[in-house]
């Protein structure tokens, strides 16, 4: 089916609404090169998304008769962003003011890092114009708000070079006076990078009254600051969301991770729960370990859960890994005292050192050689790899010694846990770490 | 999961990666979200899931622009998820009030941890379960679902995506740092799949249909989609049909009828109450989240011990499935019930529970969970 349609080019993408603001306020004039720009470049309104921030530049967008986006104060760049994710082919253009841009700091920086493809226009008339004239974070130094009666002490913002340094793949400066904004506001959006505007203009309510300032102090503040005027940066690397794409094409059309199922092959007697902690340090290798244990326990026809604890910083400090086995679901994973505790380092041990002492006389502990004498009821098997041939690394104990403790308790058949840890790029050295295990188990 | 015919199949998991699963197999494909300890594993697995179906997962530069992106991303079409933890709740709250204002569909995950404040990252808690609920300003309602188990992490992350769409708001699912993070074995044929509707769209041609709609207060109307052939306004200020902000008091009147009525007039299609009743008990034990496998455990050993108890566990925990737990109540003279904080739900229960009905708190808030034995104690 051929679908003829015929375009009418829009006059204006203003409605019959006139503007709510001050005689004499830069919004009206800025939204009318807006509007001029929208015109040039014959935007189709519902793919076009005026995205305005909270303040008195937050109303633009119900006087134009393309989509909108009205959100919270400062955060509209992220609406801006996550509608330029999902749609990559509409227009987005962000309409904030100075306080918008103070609160929402860092998400002007961010997206011109990613260089995200929207355009912002910064109304940037030194003031909180909506809340009664407070001091922005562009007042200049020195003016008079509300919130600065004894005059500014603060710097302000250097908008264009703060996006600009960070990778806004447009940067322009200039005033809302300016003969050329309808111009920079169509080259803004056709730059498809991420564009900022920074448009300067009065606040007659406030600023003007306040300051005595006019057209001509903006220029004076300008050259006070030493901030350039015009086309201030312009960078032609990836935009963003074309980016993002590109960097998860190779996974595109991957399926998505599914259950990975261990089928039981053996079987157990363990008819209660039973709990085996082993106390290691970073390093150690201890959760996978007891990872592995714990997928033979399933090879075994049993339910097994793995509890983890470990510092923030994970390659310094100890790591426990509690294991916990079960004929039926486990619905509780959480019992404190193991059946049988590994102990295989100082750092381990300090954590457990409570849970040794109130371990019951039938619980048993395995100890490297110096944990020989802790202080516990439980009967205590010594495994020192002393007395295996060669050199056991650090790294193997935790697997080791889980072999020796399946050997010895028949909690789960050591076949599973040789089945369990044979596979992978560690299976030749898992395996000679059960074997190990299985030796010192017999002494 | 199309694993029906390996019935004895199981695998060692977590709740995180269930969470996932159930996010894809719900057609999820925005999210956003900043990394957070014990939620950084939902982020770390969706943005290695999300580029193979096409969608995007993006790390945000804080949690405001995280829930901001996916807000962004659901007006555009998108179907979206974050995941944070307690304080990244509080960096949530005022985008989760533009959310139930703008009607915007999205799955909010909060894996809790130890609060206040920092509190402790890798300790278990319950302690968001009021905080959820009125986290943002305005009080307005909100569905909160808590699942108990990991095949429960699945199917209620896609209830959560379903429920969102059908009343068209934010969906927290409170988890835990417990049920993420602690790997355990799960019987792969109790992944219970949830159908999640499609989005309800304005229709192409509606070119004049406004974005919202207050009339009946109840009906949730289509959602306006950027992109539509037809222009599409959005607004989290008060605001009439077409979405232009209004103060008239008839208008937004009816506009916050409507976010109480579109939810409250249908609770029966939220409420979710898991019981296990024994006749004959005169205690029933109730609880949600990670603290109701220790209660089901509880009930195990009771019950081989010749005691009479029953149970229920509530996954939809706001709002409040009121009529379910007042049959519970009304049907025993004691309920105990268990929460890793200082009672934030009891009082729920308290406040349904008639003359005839003790209610008994069991808690903690050190980190610890609370055991079958913290049960048994209560049922002499």
């Amino acid at each position: 089916m051929s679908v003829v349609t015929t375009v009418t080019p829009l006059g204006s993408y203003r409605n019959d609404s006139p503007y709510p603001f001050c005689p004499g306020c830069g919004h009206k004039s800025i939204l009318d090169n807006l509007n001029a720009a929208l015109v040039e470049l014959q935007v189709d309104p519902a793919k076009t998304v005026i995205v305005s921030d909270i303040g008195c530049s937050g109303l633009s967008d119900q006087y134009f008769i393309t989509s909108a986006f009205h959100g919270l104060h400062g955060r509209s760049v992220t609406y801006a962003t996550g509608i330029k994710l999902a749609q990559p082919e509409l227009t987005v253009i962000v309409v904030m003011g100075d306080g918008g841009t103070g609160i929402g700091g860092t998400h002007l920086l961010n997206a011109a890092r990613r260089n995200i493809g929207i355009t912002v226009l910064v109304f940037n008339n030194f003031n909180y114009g909506m809340t009664g004239g407070q001091h922005s974070a562009t007042t200049p130094t020195g003016a008079v708000t509300s919130t600065t009666p004894g005059g500014n002490p603060e710097r302000p913002l250097d908008i264009c070079a703060s996006v600009g340094v960070n990778g806004a793949g447009y940067v322009w400066r200039g005033t809302n006076f300016d003969t050329d904004l309808t111009e920079r506001i169509s080259e803004a959006i056709l730059s498809e990078s991420f564009a900022l505007l920074d448009i300067w203009e009065l606040c007659t309510a406030y600023f003007v009254k306040s300051n005595q300032f006019t057209r001509r102090a903006i220029d004076s503040t300008l050259e006070e600051l030493g901030f350039e005027t015009g086309v201030l940066y312009r960078d032609d690397r990836p935009e963003y969301t074309a980016a993002i794409r590109e960097a998860g094409s190779s996974s595109l059309g991957a399926s998505p991770d599914g259950p990975q199922p261990i089928s039981s092959e053996w079987t157990s007697h363990l008819d209660h729960p039973f709990l085996i902690e082993v106390a290691g340090s970073a390093g150690g290798r201890v959760r996978s370990a007891v990872r592995l244990a714990a997928i033979a326990a399933i090879k075994s026809g049993l339910f097994a859960s793995q509890r983890d604890d470990y510092p923030v910083t994970v390659k310094t400090g100890h790591s426990l890994s509690r294991l916990l086995l079960a004929d039926r679901p486990i619905d509780y994973a959480g019992p404190e005292q193991p059946d049988i505790l590994v102990v295989l380092t100082d750092d381990g041990y300090r954590k457990v050192a409570g849970r040794a002492k109130r371990m019951t006389e039938d619980a048993v502990v395995y100890a490297l050689p110096q944990f020989s004498a802790i202080e516990t009821p439980a009967r205590v098997v010594v495994l020192d790899p002393a007395n295996l041939p060669g050199r056991i690394g650090k790294g193997d104990l935790a697997l080791l010694a889980l072999a020796a403790v399946v050997q010895n308790s028949g909690v789960i058949p050591i076949e599973a846990l040789r089945s369990a840890v044979a596979d992978g790029p560690f299976g030749e050295s898992n395996l000679a770490a059960v074997a190990h295990g299985v030796v010192l188990a017999a002494e | 999961m199309g694993c029906d015919d390996n019935v004895d199949v199981r695998e060692l998991t977590d709740g995180s990666a269930a969470i996932v699963r159930g996010a894809v197999d719900a057609g999820c494909d925005f999210f956003a979200g900043y990394p957070i300890t014990p939620a950084s594993q939902i982020l770390t697995a969706m943005t290695r899931e999300m580029p193979k179906s096409g969608g995007v997962a993006i790390q945000g530069e804080d949690e405001i622009s995280s829930i901001g992106m996916c807000i962004g991303a659901t007006m555009a079409g998108a179907r979206a998820m974050t995941a944070t933890s307690g304080p990244g709740i509080s960096l949530y709250s005022e985008n989760i009030g533009m959310a139930v204002m703008g009607e915007v569909p999205l799955v909010i995950v909060d894996v809790q941890r130890l609060g206040p404040s920092t509190g402790g990252a890798t300790t278990a808690a319950q302690g968001d379960v009021q905080f959820v609920r009125w986290g943002t300003g305005g009080g307005y309602p909100i569905i909160a679902l808590a699942p108990s188990s990991v095949p429960e992490c699945y199917t209620l992350t896609m209830k959560a995506f379903d429920l969102a769409e059908r009343f068209r708001c934010p969906v927290f699912l409170l988890t835990d740092k417990e049920l993420n993070l602690t790997a355990t074995t799960v019987d792969i044929e109790d992944y219970q799949r949830v159908e999640v509707r499609p989005r309800s769209r304005r229709s192409a041609e509606a070119s004049i249909e406004p974005p919202y709609s207050y009339d009946p207060p109840d009906a949730v109307g289509a959602v306006a989609t950027y992109g539509d052939p037809a222009i599409v306004r959005f607004t989290g200020s008060t605001h009439d049909e077409r979405a232009f902000i209004s103060k008239d008091p008839i208008t937004v009147g009816a506009l916050n009828e409507h976010l109480v009525a579109k939810i409250h007039a249908h609770q029966d299609e939220i409420d979710m109450v898991a019981t296990d009743i024994d006749p004959k008990a005169t205690t029933a034990f109730l609880s949600y989240g990670i603290t109701a496998g220790s209660m089901r455990e509880a009930v195990r050993i009771a019950r081989a011990d010749g005691r009479r108890v029953s149970a229920a566990t509530v996954h939809s925990i706001w709002p409040v499935p009121e009529t379910a737990i007042r049959v519970v109540l009304e049907s025993h003279d004691r309920v105990v019930i268990g929460e890793l904080n200082h009672g934030q739900y009891r009082r729920e229960i308290e406040r349904l529970a008639g003359q005839g009905t003790e209610v008994i708190g069991v808690h903690r808030n050190d980190g610890t969970l609370i055991t079958p034995a913290d049960f048994l104690e209560v049922l002499v």
